[in-house]
């Protein structure tokens, strides 16, 4: 699938591309389809300052249906740095660290 | 918004600016346009035929318009210095203090945002093309 | 230490309100993000991979008190409470709104600071010796010509969109305690035979994708004629750098492409030119600023025993503190590398008491080093056993200054957008197969410094070990590297062969630090070793 990301202008957080709006959460990520679908839903959204610096990439569904980016750097947004459980978006969850690598 | 800011008094020239090379060719042109990649220092032995110098921006975070600017004042030029091409109007302090006194911006100026930055820097740091006084300067009056 | 007079208060005031118009004109829409980059770029603000990120400038590494106070409130209100020191002697926060980007910078202007020209294609921070002012071996301090340097360099008109980044440092030793020949302009500062004060001028050195080492333009420049050599190396390399490859517009490659004779002839005949305009600062504003750094009030007659009874405090002795040049004080660094830590982070907390000790012991003193760790530079003997409780109860008493899990490292992947590997797990590992102490001091001085992506910023080039993150077909890979060196001795460190996955990196690392106590003669260090056998004499076991 190819879902859309980029950050928050104002708070310069990570936000994926629900489908509808944007969401802090990987899990909301919607499928947009195609490069040229991809590009039109981030001309007008950047433009209307809804995001800044959005860019398309893959992701799969992993084995319990949650999307899953493919690459690690992106992975890495959607959670936290693996080096601060802590200030992840999932600090109790043990096994966040391992969905990132 | 504006399309041209000129800072000057005098009345600007309506020739159209020459390349370098056809400036350095011909003998009757007055107004030249100067790419970034270009070496100012040619226009040198002729300064004295130049009335309208157009430095041009390809990208407005290529500086080296500031380093032609200055060098021309530096060689005596008291023509018009005017700056072209994507100039971001938040440098308009910076290319007036390296001797830029007209700015042609292919985005105009919004006037506001032309007249906070030309006013933006209560002081300098350092001598430039222009006439401020830098700040070590008024800390010790007498220039070096 | 420096002290803002009304001038520089009012300019570093107007830039904030700069940065607030310029920052409501991007949220408003009235400049797209192209337009804005470099200009927030210029205060320090940086789009990272999980918010902004705002790299704020500690002019030469030098702070005080207040100032570092400031810099934990900023953590605790604005970020997520903790700071990172960088290799240029900076701080950074990872976790910066735009929004309310201007109102730090307001603060930080409240207490003589600032993001000015941290990042973006400009004259950056100037780094100098974190221990000016206090080591025995230094001609003078180098901080007063630091700080001319940095008003000369402040908003300067012409040079404020160069091709790249610009990079000096400035020392007054023979040691080089600042990386100097790293950057692109470095000056020593020297005595000549008249003994007239003057620099020994290096140009075109630099990290990244190419490195190189920086060149001897100038045995002997007469010090009030600085300005104006400096901007003729910098016309000549704004003027005649490429513009259409950011890889190959940093000042060692025009170095490169031209040759050192011609680039030093253009610069020469440059510098005859500025000396007609008359830019020079005079010998009086110097004078003025180097006020600031006089000694400070010493006390004479201290005692210099120090009692070692408790051995973990012996050993904090032997690690952490240098000779200083006044009888009965210390240099003290204060490790940022704890065990299990991420090397150069500092919590709020740990700053406030930092601030406290460097007020209380250190002539409200305290500097940042390239090596991502804190110096109090003026601690008397007879009070360094209370420093070392206060730290070591704070985190900050770990005593691995210059050995193995002393190590550099950029925050990577993990925070980096421009990463393409994390690097501080490697350190992580590293520090932890190495966690014995006595291992250690066995191995004594062992550099490594570890970069997550080309740009160096962990100097992986200048590492006794170095380690070099890629991405190697979507996996994050790592080239090792040996024989760097950021000290008088300035070496490139060499690739060893094919790059390692993460734990065989660490392996890799370990064979090759076991390799050197199997061939070390006494008194070697393990870059000794290296530079006796070289390369050949390290692969095999690398490798085995």
């Amino acid at each position: 699938m190819r879902i859309l990301t980029g950050n928050d202008l104002k708070t310069g957080a990570v936000i994926w591309w629900t489908g509808q709006d944007w969401s802090i959460h990987v899990e909301d990520a919607g499928d947009v389809g195609d490069q040229a679908n991809a590009d039109a839903i981030l001309a007008r959204e950047d433009a209307a300052r809804r995001v800044n610096g959005g860019y398309a990439i893959d992701a799969e569904k992993d084995a319990d249906g949650k999307v899953r980016p493919a690459h690690i750097k992106d992975r890495i947004r959607a959670l936290g740095p693996t080096v601060r459980p802590d200030l992840t978006l999932k600090p109790a969850d043990p096994n966040a660290g391992n969905w990132v690598i | 918004m504006l399309e041209l800011l000129r800072l000057r008094d005098d009345e600007p020239t309506d020739e159209p600016a020459v390349t370098l090379d056809s400036f350095l060719d011909q003998s009757n042109a007055a107004s030249v346009r100067i790419e970034a990649g270009d070496d100012v220092r040619l226009l040198f032995p002729v300064l004295d035929r130049v009335r309208l110098v157009e430095i041009d921006f390809p990208k407005f975070r290529d500086g080296r318009g500031f380093s032609s600017a200055r060098l021309l004042r530096e060689a005596g030029y008291k023509g018009e210095i005017k700056a072209t091409g994507d100039v971001l109007v938040d440098l308009i302090f910076f290319m007036r203090r390296c001797g830029f006194d007209s700015f042609a911006p292919d985005k105009p100026f919004d006037p506001e945002d032309a007249e906070a930055a030309l006013n933006r820097w209560p002081h300098v740091y350092q001598h430039a093309a222009d006439e401020w006084v830098p700040i070590w300067e008024l800390r010790h009056g007498g220039r070096s | 230490m420096y002290r803002y007079d009304q001038y520089d208060q009012a300019m570093v005031d107007a830039r904030v309100e700069e940065f607030r118009d310029q920052t409501r004109r991007r949220i408003e829409g009235k400049m797209t993000d192209d337009q804005f980059k470099p200009l927030r770029l210029k205060n320090g603000l940086y789009l990272q991979l999980h918010a902004y990120m705002l790299r704020v400038a500690v002019p030469y590494g030098t702070m005080n008190s207040k100032q570092m106070r400031k810099l934990a409130h900023i953590a605790r209100t604005y970020d997520r409470g903790y700071g990172h020191f960088t290799t240029r002697q900076n701080i950074q926060y990872h976790w910066i709104k735009l929004e309310e980007a201007p109102d730090i910078l307001a603060e930080l202007a409240t207490v003589q600071m600032h993001a000015i020209q941290t990042s973006g294609e400009s004259i950056r921070n100037i780094s100098a010796d974190h221990y000016a002012g206090a080591a025995a071996d230094e001609i003078m301090d180098p901080r007063p010509w630091a700080e001319t340097l940095r008003q000369m360099t402040t908003f300067h008109p012409e040079f404020s969109y160069l091709p790249r980044k610009f990079k000096f440092a400035v020392i007054a030793s023979e040691a080089d305690r600042a990386a100097l020949r790293w950057h692109d302009c470095a000056l020593r500062i020297v005595k000549n035979d008249a003994g007239e004060v003057g620099f020994e001028v290096f140009a075109g050195g630099g990290m990244g994708r190419t490195p190189f080492i920086a060149y001897r333009i100038r045995e002997f420049l007469p010090q009030e004629q600085i300005f104006s050599y400096i901007q003729a190396i910098l016309r000549v390399w704004n003027r005649h750098a490429r513009r259409d490859n950011i890889h190959k517009q940093r000042m060692k490659i025009l170095v490169h492409e031209l040759g050192e004779e011609e680039f030093t002839r253009q610069v020469e005949e440059e510098f005859q030119h500025f000396l007609t305009l008359k830019t020079d600062f005079p010998m009086a504003e110097y004078e003025r600023i180097a006020a600031y750094f006089a000694p400070p009030p010493f006390e004479t007659g201290l005692p210099e025993e120090i009692d070692r009874s408790d051995p973990d405090f012996a050993l904090w002795v032997d690690r952490q503190t240098a000779e200083h040049k006044a009888p009965g004080y210390s240099i003290v660094t204060i490790s940022l590398k704890p065990a299990g830590g991420i090397p150069g982070d500092i919590t709020a907390e740990q700053m406030d008491l930092v601030a406290d000790l460097a007020e209380r012991y250190s002539f409200d003193d305290v500097r940042s080093t390239h090596t991502q760790s804190l110096v109090l530079p003026h601690v008397r003997k007879v009070d360094l056993y209370e420093v070392w409780k206060a730290l070591d109860a704070a985190g900050l008493g770990t005593a691995n200054l210059d050995l193995v899990t002393d190590i550099i490292v950029c925050p990577g992947l993990d925070y980096c957008s421009l990463a393409n590997a994390r690097s501080i797990p490697v350190a992580q590992k590293i520090a932890d197969r190495f966690a014995d102490l006595d291992r250690q001091l066995d191995l004594g001085e062992l550099k490594i410094k570890i970069s997550g992506c080309i740009n160096a910023c962990g100097h992986h080039h200048a590492g006794h070990i170095g380690i070099l993150g890629v991405d190697r077909k979507g996996k994050e890979n790592y080239q090792l590297l040996l024989g760097g060196s950021g000290a008088e001795d300035t070496s490139q460190a060499k690739i060893t062969g094919p790059g390692f996955d993460e734990d065989g990196v660490v392996d890799a690392v370990e064979r090759a630090i076991e390799r050197y106590r199997e061939i070390r003669e006494p008194g070697e260090r393990f870059l000794d070793t290296y530079n006796r056998v070289g390369m050949e004499g390290f692969k095999e076991a690398i490798y085995a």
